[in-house]
């Protein structure tokens, strides 16, 4: 009976594994994952200010674009105690795309992470103007790929 | 039964001589260089097109300011073996600084060494195959203006049967295709980027996935693959895959911001790198081929 129990249970669980990931590969229940996910929107919504602008799919409003760097620059800076905990790897579970690379090279991890404060407060700084948020917005994503190119997993 | 034995042996022999000549390795014509005149400018954008830096810097190493250091040792692991990036510096002993032109477009277009070893295809040169002869010419020209570098490439991690260069003859004969992956009228922008993209960006080369002999499957051209060294898939970006506009897919390869403001992950960060430093019009090419890919069929 316990057998059988178990078996069940085991199954349910794999069932509910594969359910989990075929329903979206991004979802995550872990509350440092999710607040990560959360830190990762909010730079796209505030670049996405930006890049429209820069784009010419958004009308260029020079508080508007100033406000959005400031978040960027804001968001960047938050200080990330907590966000990384061990066992939080794309390794150690479903719907992380944290790389183990992370925890191997903290140092360089937090070196990209100053990467982007710096770039974003030089696009805080020129905001004001449709060409200082061309000319900075390379930059930018520049510095997001620094890091994802190491510590993301590829993905589609 | 002496004469079962004799035809045997020469029929033995007629497969050693076929298989022989299958996999010699082929060189570029000396002569059909001759005539043609290296372009310092124009090899700078080859290089850059065709990612040369991309594997042959130094591991870890950022992109950016200063000329790139060809010094090799990147790591690409595979499911035959583990390849690491040679030296391919302007340095006469441990790089390519003292090989002739017809050596060094051999090397590019024919994936074949001076001492006329082949390559193993993680050095693209089955996309450079389609070339114009010119403009690698001019990227042997412009590779000697690059520091040297004294650091020894590596041997690569490859075990048997893969180990025998000879057999990577027979790879090519089956695999080097040199027609163009996507045929038919093209508009003279989705021509240009096919251009960038087949011959020189070598974008198939993870976009497309590959059978298990490591041959690229082009009837499911650049519709996604598994990542060939790491974790996660290479997504697909023919049209059937991937739905941005050219204004989008042109301002990606620009900025590496996808059209929600994710970015560019994993080795894409190495080839944004490069297609920021084309020109718009280069970049609207790529976005025009992409459009003219046939799309995936669910």
């Amino acid at each position: 009976m316990q057998r059988i129990t178990l078996s069940a249970v085991t199954v349910g669980l794999c069932i509910a594994v594969a359910a989990g990931g075929y329903a979206d590969s991004h979802s995550a229940t872990d509350p440092a994952v999710k607040a990560r996910h959360g830190h990762m929107q909010l730079y796209a919504f505030n670049l996405g200010v930006l890049g429209a602008m820069a784009k010419g799919e958004m009308e260029f409003d020079a508080d508007r674009a100033t406000a959005a760097a400031a978040n960027l620059h804001a968001v960047a800076r938050l200080d990330e105690t907590g966000y990384w905990p061990e066992g939080t790897s794309s390794d150690a579970m479903e719907g992380s795309r944290a790389l183990p690379a992370i925890w191997e090279k903290m140092d360089d991890f937090e070196a990209k992470q100053q990467g982007l404060i710096e770039a974003a407060a030089t696009m805080e700084g020129a905001a004001g103007s449709l060409d200082g948020i061309r000319a900075n917005i390379g930059a930018v994503g520049g510095a997001c790929g620094a890091c994802h190119k190491p510590y993301r997993q590829s993905d589609d | 039964m002496a004469a079962l034995i004799r035809w045997a042996l020469f029929l033995g022999a007629v497969a050693l001589a076929a298989g022989w000549w299958i996999t010699r390795p082929e060189r570029v014509d000396a002569a059909a260089l001759a005539g043609l005149t290296p372009d310092l400018a124009l090899g700078e954008r080859t290089f850059v097109a065709a990612g040369c830096a991309s594997c042959h810097v130094a591991p870890e190493t950022s992109g950016g300011d200063g000329q790139p250091v060809l010094s090799g040792g990147q790591r690409f692991a595979s499911e035959f073996g583990t390849f690491i990036a040679p030296n391919i510096s302007s340095h006469p002993e441990h790089g390519i600084g003292a090989w002739s032109d017809e050596e060094i477009v051999t090397a590019v277009m024919k994936g074949v060494s001076p001492g006329g070893a082949h390559y193993y295809p993680a050095f693209p040169y089955t996309a450079y195959a389609k070339a114009a002869p010119a403009e690698i010419l001019s990227l042997a020209a412009y590779l000697r203006t690059l520091p040297a570098s004294d650091v020894p490439s590596l041997p690569h991690e490859v075990g048997f049967p893969f180990n025998i260069r000879r057999s990577v003859g027979g790879w090519k004969w089956l695999f080097t295709d040199e027609g163009w992956a996507v045929e038919g009228d093209l508009s003279p922008d989705a021509a240009a980027g096919r251009y960038l993209a087949e011959a020189l960006g070598h974008c198939g080369e993870c976009h497309t996935p590959r059978n298990p002999l490591g041959g690229l499957d082009i009837s499911r051209w650049l519709q996604g693959a598994p990542n060939p060294s790491g974790r996660g898939r290479i997504p697909g970006i023919d049209p059937g895959s991937l739905t941005w506009s050219e204004a989008d897919i042109a301002y990606y390869l620009e900025t590496g911001f996808t059209p929600d403001f994710d970015t560019a992950g994993g080795s894409m960060v190495a080839v944004i790198d490069k297609t920021a430093q084309l020109t718009p019009d280069d970049r609207a090419a790529i976005a025009a081929y992409l459009k003219a890919v046939p799309p995936k069929v669910e």
